[in-house]
């Protein structure tokens, strides 16, 4: 019997799964909303104004329709803030996977061709990092530094490499054997060639899945810190700060963390939903 | 197998080394450590007394290897705020922390083991896509809004919780259940993978053959395979929660050890910071330590 297991062999997967379109769908929303949240947004995200504060959602009793999702505790637009919000965490979820993934890749694939020395080296990067209290040191970086969206990303993205490094390292050593590498080689490739043109676009799948779930991973952890007050500053609206400055009124009105929260939660689904989906679309399954 | 323990114990000898780096570098980061403890109305003199009081006037190698030297022997310094040694805070705290990641990590087997049977057994039935759409949305919560949900529902609405501090075992409860949610979805996923790749195996088909209960050779011939990557994996997954509970234990206001370096990271306490990061790691790199050791013991193969 062969080692290779087919894990989910199921009837629906990939493109004809409803997960992977749902996905798709709530991805597209998303990225909708943060390109053209300047133009969307029905009220300025901004504007307080203390007369109408804590105004309730449509779906409770005396809502204002002007007001959709109803006002937070200094009378700014809920909607117009969970717009904004959005384009907030698809723009730190992007920007943190671009820096991570230049690392990781790099890292990554250095091992896995190379192999010997070089990959022990790292092998123990990722050992080391893997052994780093993420959310710990992240509060702690911002604590020090202080608050802003430059630095939140590039402390997230030094932070989160680990998973597209294992990934890098074990495909790109598959490959590193394959014929069309060797051929490479034979006809004077430089080493920059083979590695550019002939190892990257063949570890590109796996690594396309693993920005999508690192994507989302970025996403939690912004709103984590931000929930934490050591994120994105106020007053922009991210959603984890929006539920940290709702926290007091939640008995309250539970709405006020409900809907930021939802947001996020639907988020996050939607990008693995898409990155599961397209692992299978792509017949990768590498995860260790 | 003597080797690979050496060789093992190396390798987490010198992970435990380059932390110790960087954790001194990470509290170095801002640049004039007495400018920040002084506070922004300190004069001049305040700071240059403070420098001097906290050894920082010192050249920055000294103090590394002033801090490595003592670490080494167990003593991480003095808190600048409690005033204390450093050492003694985190034990006080430690036993929060601990009990809190090993209820989570009780809890997350409790249902993730039999959760990954079912779903092997079930393949590709509606059950079986349940299971991993409940391991979709566990990866999707963000554990510190299922906390306040929890806290409005179980502590304010139904009155069964306490919402906040560590008092009784039923102060843990839902903040064991929010951790569990963050390890449910990996052991799941694990379990059943597990199942189903040893349920294809030939000595379940001659166990089959044999004639042996559907229960025998469930629990005592599939499982007892694909429990040893879970196992592992297991010992792990409580390094991260105990990195991961600082969330938590600052939504229940549960004081542990994450509680404590969320509040020193607040009050500028270096010592406290840099000790914590340490010791989180130094517990992960033991976690993972034993895990492999576990992995060895219960698979032969490993141990070539």
């Amino acid at each position: 019997m062969s080692t290779a297991v087919t894990v989910n062999a199921g009837p629906r997967r990939g493109w004809k799964s409803a997960g992977t379109w749902i996905g798709a769908i709530i991805v597209g929303i998303a990225l909708f909303c943060a390109v053209f949240a300047p133009l969307i947004v029905p009220h300025d995200p901004f504007a307080q104004d203390l007369n109408r504060r804590l105004l309730v959602p449509f779906w409770m009793e005396g809502h204002n329709p002007d007001f959709i999702l109803g006002t937070d505790q200094l009378g700014r637009d809920y909607l117009s803030r969970l717009i904004w919000g959005c384009r907030i965490s698809m723009l730190i979820g992007i920007t943190v996977t671009i820096v991570s993934g230049l690392i990781g890749i790099t890292i990554g694939v250095l091992g896995g061709f190379f192999g010997g020395r070089i990959d022990d080296a790292v092998l123990f990067a990722i050992t080391t990092r893997l052994s780093i209290p993420v959310v710990l040191v992240a509060l702690a970086v911002v604590g020090l530094l202080g608050t802003s969206m430059t630095l939140l990303v590039l402390t997230l993205g030094l932070l989160l490499w680990d998973r597209f490094a294992v990934v890098a390292r074990s495909t790109s050593m598959q490959v590193r054997n394959l014929d069309f590498v060797a051929a490479a080689w034979c006809a004077g490739c430089s080493r920059f060639r083979v590695l550019s043109r002939e190892v990257l676009p063949n570890i590109a799948s796996h690594l396309v899945v693993v920005a999508t779930l690192e994507i989302a991973l970025a996403i939690l952890l912004e709103a984590t810190l931000s929930f934490l007050g050591l994120g994105v500053p106020p007053p922009l609206p991210s959603w984890g700060l929006m539920i940290a400055e709702a926290k007091d009124y939640m008995f309250f009105s539970p709405w006020v963390i409900v809907i930021p929260g939802v947001a996020l939660f639907v988020l996050v689904l939607g990008i693995n939903l898409l990155g599961d989906g397209l692992r299978d679309a792509f017949g990768t399954r590498s995860r260790s | 197998m003597l080797r690979f323990l050496v060789r093992r114990l190396i390798v987490a000898l010198l992970v435990a080394a380059t932390v110790m780096t960087l954790a001194f570098i990470l509290t170095r980061l801002s640049g004039d450590l007495a400018i920040s403890i002084a506070g922004p109305n300190a004069t001049q003199t305040d700071i240059e007394a403070v420098r001097k009081a906290y050894g920082l006037d010192r050249p920055v190698l000294t103090q590394f290897f002033d801090w490595v030297g003592r670490a080494v022997t167990g003593d991480l310094g003095n808190s600048y705020f409690f005033q204390t040694r450093v050492s003694t805070l985190i034990a006080e705290r430690m036993p929060v922390t601990l009990t809190l990641g090993l209820t989570g990590l009780s809890l997350a087997l409790l249902i993730s083991i039999p959760m990954g049977i079912l779903a092997a057994v079930r393949e590709n039935t509606n059950f079986d896509r349940a299971v991993q759409m409940i391991a979709l949305i566990g990866q999707a919560m963000p554990s510190f809004w299922l906390g306040l949900l929890l806290m409005i529902v179980f502590g304010l609405t139904l009155g069964w919780l306490p919402i906040s501090g560590t008092g009784s075992w039923e102060h843990f409860v839902m903040p064991g259940i929010v951790l569990a949610f963050s390890a449910v979805p990996a052991l799941t996923r694990l379990t059943r993978a597990g199942m189903i790749q040893a349920m294809g195996s030939d000595y379940i088909r001659t166990a089959r053959a044999k004639g042996l209960s559907r229960a025998s050779i469930l629990l005592k011939h599939a499982l007892r395979n694909a429990a040893i990557p879970v196992v592992a994996i297991a010992a792990v997954q409580l390094g991260f929660m105990l990195g991961g509970s600082i969330v938590i234990e600052q939504v229940f206001a549960l004081h542990g050890v994450g509680f404590l370096a969320w509040e020193s990271i607040a009050k500028n306490d270096f010592p406290v910071v840099q000790a914590v990061v340490l010791v989180l790691a130094v517990i992960y790199v033991a976690l993972t330590m034993v895990s492999d050791l576990l992995n060895a013991v219960l698979d032969p193969r490993l141990r070539a």
